[in-house]
């Protein structure tokens, strides 16, 4: 197929995967140039200047939300996020690798998790929560304990939001390290035990060096799913918002660039992550090159 | 008796030779019980535990303050109250109707671009490299926030925005086109937007499978391009699109984000109650939804399953 000449049809399609690119990008390329906008400047075009007035603004504060705290909660449950997909993950590959009874079972689950709708997920979790504090509340009014009385919730960032993110996160990290296990060669394991190393020093000294673009592949998954994720959080995450839900109550509040110049801002931040990802795995994989390991 | 006793010394032979593999297999096999345990504890306590509370609290009554344990059909009633009368369409149905109207349009847009991309970048780019630098630029939006992509669409849709400006300019209209934001058109629009890779991925891994010679089977029995698409390619693709598909329509039917943003929060959809009744402390009435919606979604996944069998393909 390669020596055949290219086609009108090979122009068609390529001026539409052009057209799609730019609506895929254009969008997001025009709040970047309004962001810019001058102070005197509105919502929408003409640009009345160019100045970053707006990030000034954005940087005392949007407002009566406080942007930055919100931001500072995203980012620190994006983090770990992303650290406990990337174990859970990369553990729960292993045991699927070996087979083990329930295996059908706990793939369908992680199935669920992703097509259920994440309003349900999140409906589902929110209930919870407030079931396990009521039946709290019910059990120090019973016992009259001390230690139990001033139970507010238990409902927050680091367990029912955490939770919530984690039913997101965990399919698309099982998913890929099937895909990166079904390509990896048991010859490295076997080698590495051979020479006499336990299964842990098997683990760390050859599985992990050799999947390691992979593992930052998940890792970039569990960060940035999170640190965007919306729907889910929204009925799981208590009273203090993440920054997409935050994001979402400005749409209907802000009418300025501001909310643009946040935009940028958390675009600018996702692609930082998004790149310095990519560069890790290429790294890793030229490292690995060199090293002669090319698994 | 010799003739007893062979077989059974053999088969004891047998069993003591396999008797180590065995221990070992089994300590293998309860150490993959630790390694599974973590992912299984947060399916059962975040999403099994809360959809089976979810069922359980839609059957409960309540009242302005509280949720009341006591078993009631009412949530079900209320969330099909007057749905027999055939004239006049209740609510719920309504609602359903209008979500399954996104969900239908932003399936066939994000089939066909989907589709179109992932041909374009499976079977027209010859090297390798491009084509995973073009798979990637497919890709890199799918990282970033989905309410930041969604806003950047209002200067351009806005009354005052580039469209509208822009027509205007060019004299294709005297006065700006209301109703590009805030209504279905910027919904379905934002939906296609946000959710086209989702086809993408899973089409293009199909296709990425198809064995080349395939294709040059094909155009050397004399197939033209459009007879090897239909009867090669599609066919072969069949897992992907399913996949895709199962992806967009639980996104729209469960959505009330997008419907919130872009249709200016006062476009009903399924989500959308829920998520309103959620915040007026309706809790069972949202369960019962939920119950509701959680059925519908699996009746489109099973339609589509039946198609092909899913658990093969991944």
């Amino acid at each position: 197929m390669s020596d055949r000449p290219r086609g009108i049809g090979f122009y068609g399609l390529a001026l539409f995967f052009a057209l799609f690119v730019l609506f895929l990008y254009g969008p997001t390329l025009t709040i970047l140039v309004l962001s810019f906008q001058g102070p005197e400047g509105g919502l929408t075009f003409p640009m009345n200047g160019v100045s970053t007035h707006w990030f000034a603004k954005l940087w005392e504060g949007a407002g009566v939300v406080d942007i930055w705290a919100a931001l500072a909660r995203s980012l620190r449950l994006g983090l770990a996020v992303m650290l406990l997909t990337v174990v859970i993950a990369f553990f729960a590959g292993l045991a699927f690798r070996k087979h083990f009874r329930g295996e059908g079972g706990l793939f369908v689950l992680a199935i669920a998790s992703l097509i259920v709708p994440s309003i349900v997920v999140s409906l589902g979790i929110g209930l919870e929560f407030r079931l396990i504090d009521e039946a709290i509340n019910a059990m120090a009014s019973a016992t009259g304990w001390e230690w139990l009385q001033d139970h507010g919730t238990l409902m927050g960032l680091s367990t029912s939001a955490l939770g919530a993110h984690l039913t997101w996160t965990l399919p698309f990290g099982l998913l890929i390290m099937f895909a990166v296990f079904n390509r990896f060669d048991p010859a490295y394991e076997e080698a590495a035990r051979d020479l006499g190393a336990s299964g842990a020093q098997t683990l760390r000294h050859a599985v992990v060096p050799i999947l390691a673009p992979s593992l930052v592949g998940v890792a970039l998954f569990g960060f940035t799913l999170s640190f965007d994720e919306l729907a889910r959080t929204s009925q799981a995450i208590g009273g203090r918002n993440t920054l997409p839900l935050e994001l979402q109550g400005l749409t209907t509040t802000v009418t300025t660039p501001e909310i643009y110049a946040l935009g940028t801002l958390t675009t600018g931040m996702s692609l930082v992550v998004i790149a310095s990802a990519l560069c890790a795995v290429l790294w890793l994989q030229r490292r690995r090159a060199r090293r002669g390991l090319l698994a | 008796m010799t003739e007893l006793v062979l077989p059974t010394s053999a088969a004891a032979s047998n069993e003591a030779a396999e008797k180590k593999p065995a221990t070992a297999s089994r300590r293998r096999n309860g150490l993959a019980y630790w390694q599974a345990a973590p992912m299984a504890f947060v399916f059962l306590v975040f999403l099994v535990v809360p959809l089976v509370l979810t069922v359980v609290v839609s059957f409960w009554q309540y009242n302005e303050y509280e949720i009341i344990p006591a078993f009631t059909l009412q949530n079900y009633a209320d969330v099909f109250e007057g749905c027999l009368s055939l004239s006049e369409p209740c609510t719920t149905v309504r609602t359903y109707l209008s979500t399954l109207k996104f969900c239908l349009l932003a399936w066939l847009f994000t089939l066909g671009i989907g589709f179109t991309v992932a041909y374009f970048l499976a079977f027209q780019i010859r090297s390798r490299t491009t084509q995973m630098v073009l798979f990637l630029i497919c890709t890199i939006p799918f990282w970033t926030s989905n309410v930041i992509r969604m806003i950047s669409w209002m200067p351009l849709l806005g009354r005052n925005g580039l469209v509208n400006e822009t027509l205007q300019r060019m004299g294709l209209i005297s006065k700006p086109i209301e109703g590009l934001l805030y209504s279905d058109f910027s919904v379905v629009l934002a939906c296609v937007h946000l959710y086209t890779v989702f086809m993408i991925v899973p089409i293009f891994n199909s296709m990425a499978r198809i064995d080349r010679s395939l294709i040059e089977a094909a155009y050397d029995a004399g197939a033209t391009g459009w007879q090897t698409l239909r009867n090669v390619v599609i066919p072969l693709c069949k897992p992907g699109i399913a996949i895709g598909s199962i992806f967009v329509i639980t996104l729209v039917m469960g959505d009330f984000v997008t419907v919130g943003v872009m249709g200016g929060q006062q476009i009903a959809s399924v989500g959308k109650v829920i998520q309103v009744q959620m915040s007026y402390l309706q809790f069972p009435m949202a369960a019962a939804n939920a119950v509701v919606l959680l059925g519908a979604v699996m009746l489109m996944i099973l339609a589509l399953g039946r198609v092909i069998d899913l658990r093969k393909e991944l």
